[in-house]
């Protein structure tokens, strides 16, 4: 378990009680439920109150949780006979981005989504879900797949932003992120999106651009991360949280706005505490969207997707 | 149309600049540093005459001398929300807001006028960068969305002028959302088979160029302007390399397949003319100093 610094004290009761499971473990003699017991009711109760009210830059801090379900995760629990499909057809395949056909609830479909990898290794071969202009190009061509096939399209959004490096822009790395948004909003097949983790900016936007978007309770999209911001109009890095506060990119935020159209509550003290609970949550909320849109025929749906993007702003969170 | 939250009223642009003599009279130019006189400078569309360095140039100055006669009709762009926020940095957005208009005197980032240019009518979109660098607000999706509506209604193209620092961070999400809610104006030019041009100037960068500014029917910069997703000192810092020389220039991105032409300011005229003229399949242009159309453009209703 990797603890938030805000965790602390939930970390020393914990650590506690497993110590103590440990000793008794170790010396049949000892009789430690009762204490063990007590510390762990303290702990459930120290971890309700801890994520009762995250304020944003603890949210961003969640949502980045490295033991947070990932986009594999996602995959493996939610879908059968997943089939991954590999390259931009230009250049390379992009790691970073998981996409392919498989089922859902036995319907074949199309998934894409950012993938951060879980261990140094698999992190660096997925650039931590940063995305080059590969990846977009390959998400491109399998948005064009699923609506020559008449799948529907799940996005899971999952990411730092776009990678900012140099071959990602000689390769056109703003070209492929507008065409991806341009594609998302061209295809006549269902497209829904669920932001499982961060949502960073334009990186987000080329995949998150959907019929229905869907957020976990704690996770965040923005328009740019918090210490980015801190450093740009605070002239200080450190001023990430009072930046987190200003630019409203938590899900609670997003659904006031009419930007995020559902909330998917995460389990008591965050989706990396029970990850299947969490996956079959955003399994349900898929289920829900596709159904929302999945009656509609191909012209209105992309008409409605589109009048959708064309009224956004109509709503402020000052009074 | 519901997401018209307000109207400005439409007004037609009077041949006068409405920037006073300027504080200093001699400009110096950063490339070269040549000191140049401002008006000069202004004759030249802020080119330096001794190097040929493109600076900013207010949309409004640019259109000046881009349609014929100088003459344009300035299309009101809905107004929206004023501080969706309540953002707050170390100055409150409103506040920052009114310093903009102060120096600027637009009203937002974006401005969109109708005209005609070697007389076809033609919508420009033109982006200012001097309005708190150009960042891609609401009223920025906005300008685009009511210039492509006019566009569609009267059959004519569209050209764009982009130059920004990127998103609009006081609007949060919701300058973010300027990127769908550009691409679905310009699907509905190209839908409409009207044509669509872009012309970066420096510097177009972030989420700006990352929608609406890389869709263009064909892809125009000005010389040596910056043209990027990530800025060069994020790349740098996150590379930890020194990158080379005219990296993320239109030269650079000319040769990197990513431009179709890099054209000089005092060129531009004459190469929209041309340009929009064939993609129309309208007669050749007459080149020169036309002069205003007959009829300054119909209001729009
Ligand atoms: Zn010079």
């Amino acid at each position: 378990m990797t603890y938030l610094d805000f965790e602390k004290g939930l970390a020393e009761i914990e650590g506690k009680a497993e110590e103590l499971r440990a000793l008794a473990r170790a010396n049949s003699e000892m009789d430690v439920d009762q204490e063990a017991l007590a510390l762990d009711a303290k702990a459930a109760a120290l971890l309700v109150e801890l994520y009762k009210n995250l304020n944003p830059w603890r949210k961003c801090q969640v949502a980045r949780h490295p033991d947070r379900p990932h986009c594999k995760d996602y995959v493996e629990g939610l879908f059968t006979e997943w089939t991954p499909l590999a390259g931009d057809r230009n250049f390379a395949d992009d790691q970073a981005i998981m996409g392919g056909l498989a089922r859902f609830d036995d319907r074949p479909v199309v998934v894409i989504g950012h993938e951060k990898g879980n261990d140094t290794k698999s992190r660096i071969e997925r650039n931590f879900g940063m995305a080059r202009p590969e990846g977009y190009r390959k998400a491109i061509r399998l948005m064009d797949l699923a609506d020559r096939f008449n799948l529907p399209v799940i996005t899971l959004v999952d990411t730092p932003g776009a990678y900012p490096g140099k071959g990602a822009e000689e390769r056109g790395q703003a070209e492929a992120i507008a065409r991806s948004t341009e594609k998302c909003l061209a295809i006549g097949v269902p497209l829904v999106s669920v932001v499982i983790g961060e949502g960073g900016s334009g990186g987000a936007v080329a995949f998150a651009t959907a019929d229905r978007l869907a957020m976990l309770e704690h996770s965040i999209y923005s328009v740019i991360s918090p210490e980015g911001c801190a450093s740009i109009l605070w002239k200080d890095a450190e001023k990430m949280r009072e930046a987190a506060e200003a630019l409203k990119l938590t899900a609670q935020d997003l659904f006031a706005l009419g930007i995020c159209d559902r909330i998917i509550f995460e389990p008591v003290g965050g989706a990396q505490r029970d990850k299947d609970e969490t996956i079959s949550r955003v399994g349900e909320a898929i289920r829900g969207m596709l159904g929302e849109v999945d009656q509609m025929d191909r012209e209105s749906r992309r008409a409605a997707r589109r009048r959708k993007y064309l009224d956004m702003g109509s709503k402020s969170l000052v009074a | 149309m519901n997401w018209i939250s307000n109207y400005v009223r439409p007004k037609i642009n009077s041949l006068f600049s409405r920037r006073e003599v300027p504080e200093n009279l001699w400009v110096k130019c950063p490339a070269c540093g040549t000191m140049l006189f401002h008006r000069e400078l202004e004759d030249a569309l802020n080119v330096c005459t001794s190097c040929g360095h493109h600076m900013a140039i207010s949309p409004r100055d640019r259109f000046r001398a881009l349609f014929d006669g100088g003459v344009f009709l300035e299309l009101p762009v809905p107004v929206p929300v004023a501080d969706p926020l309540g953002f707050r940095d170390q100055k409150k957005y409103p506040d920052r807001l009114r310093e903009a208009r102060k120096k600027t005197g637009e009203d937002g980032a974006m401005l969109v006028a109708e005209g005609e240019i070697g007389r076809l009518k033609t919508i420009c979109i033109g982006q200012d960068f001097a309005f708190m660098a150009g960042s891609m607000g609401m009223q920025v999706g906005n300008a685009i969305i009511a210039g492509v509506e006019r566009a569609v209604q009267e059959r004519c193209p569209v050209v764009l002028f982009a130059a920004a620092g990127g998103a609009r961070m006081q609007e949060g999400i919701l300058s973010l959302m300027q990127m769908p809610r550009s691409t679905v104006a310009v699907q509905m030019l190209k839908e409409a088979g009207l044509p669509y041009v872009v012309v970066l100037t420096d510097p177009t960068t972030g989420g700006v160029t990352a929608s609406y500014a890389m869709l263009g029917d064909v892809q125009i910069a000005e010389p040596g302007a910056l043209i990027c997703f990530a800025g060069p000192r994020v790349i740098e810092q996150t590379i930890r390399e020194t990158l080379p020389d005219g990296f993320q220039r239109a030269e650079y991105l000319l040769d990197h397949g990513m431009l179709d032409r890099v054209v000089a300011r005092k060129e531009m005229r004459e190469e929209l003319a041309r340009l929009l003229r064939l993609l129309t399949n309208s007669t050749p242009p007459v080149f020169g100093d036309l002069p205003a159309p007959e009829a300054i453009p119909a209001l729009p209703r």
